[in-house]
């Protein structure tokens, strides 16, 4: 059907055009922008006359054509002239958008010649900025979100019976719950279902509470550990945090990747440059990145990571990671590279920060001096170092050289006042392995270094929190290496006080022979430690008091008592809580099939509380910030310790029966009832006769016998 | 620790005490001899002899000066502690059941009882301190105790000297005027814990830091304290077996009660149901703490050292047992009582 001119005029007046609705043609029809993608605006190339237009273009049709393929003919790149030279830009089209992309990427800024530089952009880009309209010109305060309170994050530390708070993970459920130690232990919240796709982890303090999940970490806090921050870091790992908690860094196996969307892309916290980068540093207050990097090359193959990868100086004022050959050190906030540049140092295995700070004796920094310390091994033409180096000054303050070096071990003593280097040398045959300790004593002069020579290869070592006493668990060498046999010997060694014309030594005050024992748990607060046998085939705990006081009362830098002897056959973890008053163990799915659950002894080995729990996975002490307690408030409870107990102990029974709690309260309330009664009488004592009181001593002597001899 | 067990008598005991320093035990039983001991290891001092038959009551000044006992031959005795010289005797016009002391020791008090048509009666005398054995016969104050046929069984000075509370047969406690002899105060103190018939008061003991409230024991099973002042009952303390006599502790909040089955029982049962233990309660908490075994007959009479370190039982089975308290005494708290010593020594 047609209709002429006149017609469709005349039908064009009756109809409003305002009353159709055009909007499913509109839809049908918008010219989506997405095409554009394809396109990149060239700016910055060379400004050339119309006849040496065609060279620049082949030039320039190369560089592109290196990095993805350009549409072939006219549609492919396309030079505008004007006044018959070329105008500087350029429009070029790309087969597809990642092409597009990677060119934004690789070209833009690229330098042609000295005063050429090449700027790439996309084309929707530009329509998207460039348009005047889109962007707004004037500037709009942006909308702060209203500040929300998390109430206040160290609330449990205010808890009136000074308990601590642990974190039960089983099957997929996840709780926080008040240690009661016999009684069960009573839920902070509701535990959640699903709360962590991995595992949850507290941070070094315990202010936070971590959950890990597909798109990232989220943190919980407050007294009913509520939401607090999400830090978006797909599928990640791992999680390490600073030792002061202000930092956190996660570990991705998967690259950071730009989201598509622009909206995706305006919440997303990383920025292009953390493009490929599996490693960030987050801020955990803003809960925004500070930093990010790529793994160093050597590891991206690797399976197992070695972690942490950040590690923190103890105040998180720096941070260091290896790389190979060097050292690189950050500081922090803005995480640059300290002085710009990397810390050399050839063949670098390992090195750890001091936990503390140093008190150097020649340096006056109050709180001490930041000190690391590294090893590297044994070349054909040099000796295996352990050196001891100040940052920021990067000064070496000690270096020892070792040779014969199949491994190092550094273990810092808490208070960072020394440092054992646990040596384990091979013969020079090369056929059995033994441990030489190097002991660093970087409060004295000079740093010197002494040194304990053992017959026997150290698996385990551990220094006693603020103290020079130590473990060791070591084993002879032998050959034999059947494993049913037990050999290792657990050694306690402290320093025998100097003697006359000897200075003081390390020395074994005690040993346990034949054990299979092979890990050593100090108490955080020192003296009670825990030896634990953690294998497949036996589990066995040794609670044991370093410092046990008996009548004998010989003083002595170490008296060891073995206090008790639990077994537990499928154990995979033990931790001490906070306070250094209890232990647990507990056996993991995630290591064991038999028997998991987890049990809670007191310090001295009496076991209070066994639970077998399905799908047992993690039992979590929630840490304590250090004490704010000065030593002399410390002396004073340790002064009273008979009437703290003494409330804690009716708060016990309290809690362990209604029935005593009701007795309990009547008796309290009964001894204040007496109390006033008797404050009445108080000064009003009647005196009934005045005596004064004499003390008449008598000495009696007696004679038991008598001889008489006659002397000749 | 094991007490020390005294067989100076030979038949039952009816009454000990420690003078003020506690260094000396008297004591006094159903044979006509009281005895006077070293506490400390329980040597006998001597013995007051003069008696013709059962004496029932024996008290010491508080100097240790003078010591007075009573007994069942219708007299009332005044001895010279040093020697053990009988210094003077009065007449009672029936048996003596209780002798005390005033507390500033010039004034003696005697219960007379009411048997042989005599109606009970509380005698004071005042003592002549000037010439012993020239004491005045007449008595200086008489109560009589009779207001409804109930007799007194025992009597004892208030600190202060001013009233004399009187324990009656039938669970009421009085307080006389000690000058005019008028009725103070009256109190029922037993019969009123329990469905016990028999409620004579067989004891009182004043608290030993002030006087201000004391202790009653009686054949209710029940133990009272007392206040002096306000005469209310402020803790009761309730037992199985009849009590004979009850004493407060000083330094430890504590109360020690004896008794047992009546004697006259004693030989149709076995020792174990006897109940012939000391029963230690908490004075403030009113719970039984603990008990003391020894004696093979009721425990007639109880004494507590007077600095706290021990104290001494007589038994119907003729032996006075001698306790010493060890370390777990003196370090028993209650709960509530450890908190409170916290709280004071300023740790909460």
């Amino acid at each position: 059907m047609s209709i002429s001119k006149e017609e469709y005029a005349a039908l064009e007046q009756e109809v409003n055009l305002d009353d159709i609705d055009f909007s499913d043609l509109e839809e049908k029809y918008t010219v989506d922008n997405v095409g554009l993608d394809n396109y990149v605006v060239v700016d910055g190339a060379p400004i050339a006359p119309e006849a040496k237009v065609p060279v620049l273009l082949k030039v320039l049709k190369k560089i592109f054509n290196d990095v993805g393929e350009v549409v072939e003919g006219d549609d492919g790149i396309h030079m505008p002239l004007e006044n018959g030279k070329s105008k500087g830009y350029l429009f070029v089209q790309f087969k597809t958008n990642e092409q597009a992309e990677r060119a934004v990427k690789e070209l833009n800024g690229k330098k042609l010649d000295l005063k050429h530089r090449l700027l790439v952009n996309r084309l929707s880009d530009i329509e998207k900025f460039g348009v005047e309209g889109n962007i707004p010109s004037e500037f709009k305060q942006p909308e702060l979100p209203p500040f929300k309170s998390h109430g206040y994050l160290k609330s449990w530390l205010q808890d009136e019976q000074g308990r601590d708070q642990f974190g039960l993970h089983f099957s997929e459920t996840f709780g926080v719950y008040w240690n009661k130690k016999k009684l069960d232990p009573e839920p902070v919240f509701e535990p959640r279902k699903a709360f962590t796709s991995k595992y949850a982890k507290f941070s070094p303090k315990g202010t936070y509470l971590f959950s890990i999940h597909p798109q990232g970490v989220q943190a919980w806090g407050g007294a009913d550990f509520s939401s607090i921050n999400k830090y978006i870091h797909n599928q990640v790992r791992l999680v390490d945090f600073s030792p002061n908690e202000k930092y956190m860094v996660t570990l991705s196996p998967v690259p950071i990747t730009m989201p598509e969307g622009t909206v995706d892309r305006s919440i997303f916290p990383f920025g292009p440059e953390s493009e490929g980068h599996k490693l960030v540093i987050w801020d955990l207050v803003t809960g925004q990145p500070a930093r990010t990097f790529a793994l160093p090359p050597h590891l991206e193959s690797q399976k197992e990571m070695p972690w942490p990868l950040v590690k923190w100086s103890f105040d998180d004022k720096y941070c260091a990671r290896q790389g190979p050959g060097a050292l690189a050190i950050y500081e922090t906030p803005s995480f640059q590279l300290l002085e710009k540049k990397l810390v050399r140092i050839d063949d670098i295995v390992d090195f750890e920060w001091a936990p503390a700070g140093v008190h150097l004796s020649n340096s006056k920094v109050e709180g001490g001096e930041h000190v690391l310390s590294y090893w590297t091994p044994e070349s054909p033409n040099q000796t295996a170092r352990v050196a001891l180096m100040q940052i920021p000054s990067r000064q070496v303050l000690r270096t020892i050289n070792l040779f014969q070096v199949s491994d190092c071990k550094m273990h810092w003593q808490s208070e960072g006042r020394l440092l054992c280097v646990k040596v384990d040398r091979h013969t020079k045959s090369g056929k059995t392995v033994f441990t030489n300790l190097e002991f660093f004593k970087t409060f004295e002069r000079d740093i010197p270094v002494e040194k304990l020579e053992l017959k026997d290869v150290v698996v385990n070592f551990a220094w006693e929190p603020k103290s020079e006493r130590f473990i060791t668990i070591s084993r002879l060498d032998d050959g034999n290496i059947n494993p049913s046999i037990p050999k290792n010997t657990v050694s306690f060694y402290a320093t025998e006080p100097a003697a006359k014309g000897k200075a003081a030594a390390y020395k074994v005050f005690h040993s346990f022979v034949n054990k299979h024992s092979n890990t050593v748990f100090w108490s955080p607060k020192g003296r009670y430690v825990v030896v634990a046998t953690i294998s497949r085939s036996n589990g066995e705990i040794d609670f044991v008091d370093v410092s046990f006081e008996d009548d004998k009362a010989k003083k002595s830098p170490a008296n060891i008592k073995l206090l008790r002897n639990e077994r537990f056959s499928g154990m995979t973890n033990i931790a001490w809580d906070p306070s250094g008053r209890f232990v647990s163990a507990w056996s993991s799915s995630w290591l064991s099939n038999i028997e998991n659950g987890y049990r809670i002894y007191e310090f001295s080995g009496v076991q209070l509380r066994e639970e077998l729990v399905d799908q047992f996975k993690e039992f979590i002490w929630r840490p304590r910030p250090a004490s704010l307690l000065t030593g002399a408030d410390k002396k004073k409870v340790r002064a009273n310790i008979r009437e703290y107990s003494a409330q804690f102990e009716e708060a016990d029974a309290m809690e362990a029966d209604a029935r005593v709690r009701e007795a309990i309260l009547a008796r309290r309330k009964a001894l204040e009832e007496w109390r006033a009664y008797r404050a009445q009488f108080a000064g009003k004592a009647i005196k009934s006769s005045d005596v004064q009181e004499e003390i008449i001593e008598e000495i009696k002597e007696e004679i038991f016998e008598e001889k008489e001899e006659i002397i000749e | 620790m094991r007490p020390i067990k005294l067989m100076g008598h030979e038949r039952s005991l009816t009454q000990v005490k420690y003078n003020r320093e506690g260094d000396l035990l008297f004591s006094v039983a159903k044979d006509n001899a009281a005895s006077i001991w070293y506490s400390s290891n329980g040597e006998r001092l001597g013995t007051l002899e003069g008696h013709q038959g059962v004496i029932w009551s024996i008290d010491v000044d508080p100097e240790s000066f003078l010591c007075a006992t009573g007994g069942g031959d219708l007299a009332v005795k005044l001895w010279k502690v040093e020697t053990g010289e009988c210094v003077f005797t009065w007449d009672s016009p029936s048996p003596v059941r209780r002798v005390s002391f005033s507390p500033d020791g010039k004034k003696l008090l005697a219960i007379a009882d009411q048997v042989m048509g005599h109606i009970g009666t509380i005698i004071v005398y005042d003592l002549n301190l000037d010439d012993l054995s020239n004491q005045s016969i007449e008595p200086s104050l008489i109560i009589r105790t009779d207001p409804n046929s109930a007799k007194a069984n025992v009597a004892e000075w208030t600190a202060d000297g001013k009233y004399i509370i009187a324990g009656l047969d039938n669970g009421y406690i009085s307080k006389y005027d000690s000058v005019t002899a008028e009725l103070v105060d009256s109190v029922q103190a037993h019969g009123i814990h329990n469905e016990e018939k028999i409620h004579s008061i067989t004891d009182i003991q004043l608290s030993p830091e002030d006087g201000s409230y004391f202790i009653t024991s009686s054949k209710d099973k029940c133990a009272t304290l007392i206040d002096v002042e306000t005469f209310k009952i402020l803790k009761v303390y309730i037992a199985d077996a009849p009590m004979n006599t009850a004493a407060i502790t000083p330094v430890k909040d504590f109360v020690i009660l004896g008794g047992g089955q009546e004697a006259r029982n004693v030989t149709t049962t076995a020792e174990s149901q006897g109940k012939f233990e000391a029963r230690f309660y908490h004075k403030i908490f009113e719970e039984e703490i603990g008990r003391v075994k020894g004696h093979f007959g009721p425990l007639n009479t109880i004494a507590v050292h007077p600095d706290g370190l021990g104290y001494s039982s007589g038994g119907e089975d003729g032996f006075i047992r001698v306790h010493t308290f060890d370390k777990s005494y003196f370090d028993f708290l209650f709960d509530a009582e450890r908190t409170e010593k916290a709280a004071a020594s300023g740790t909460i």
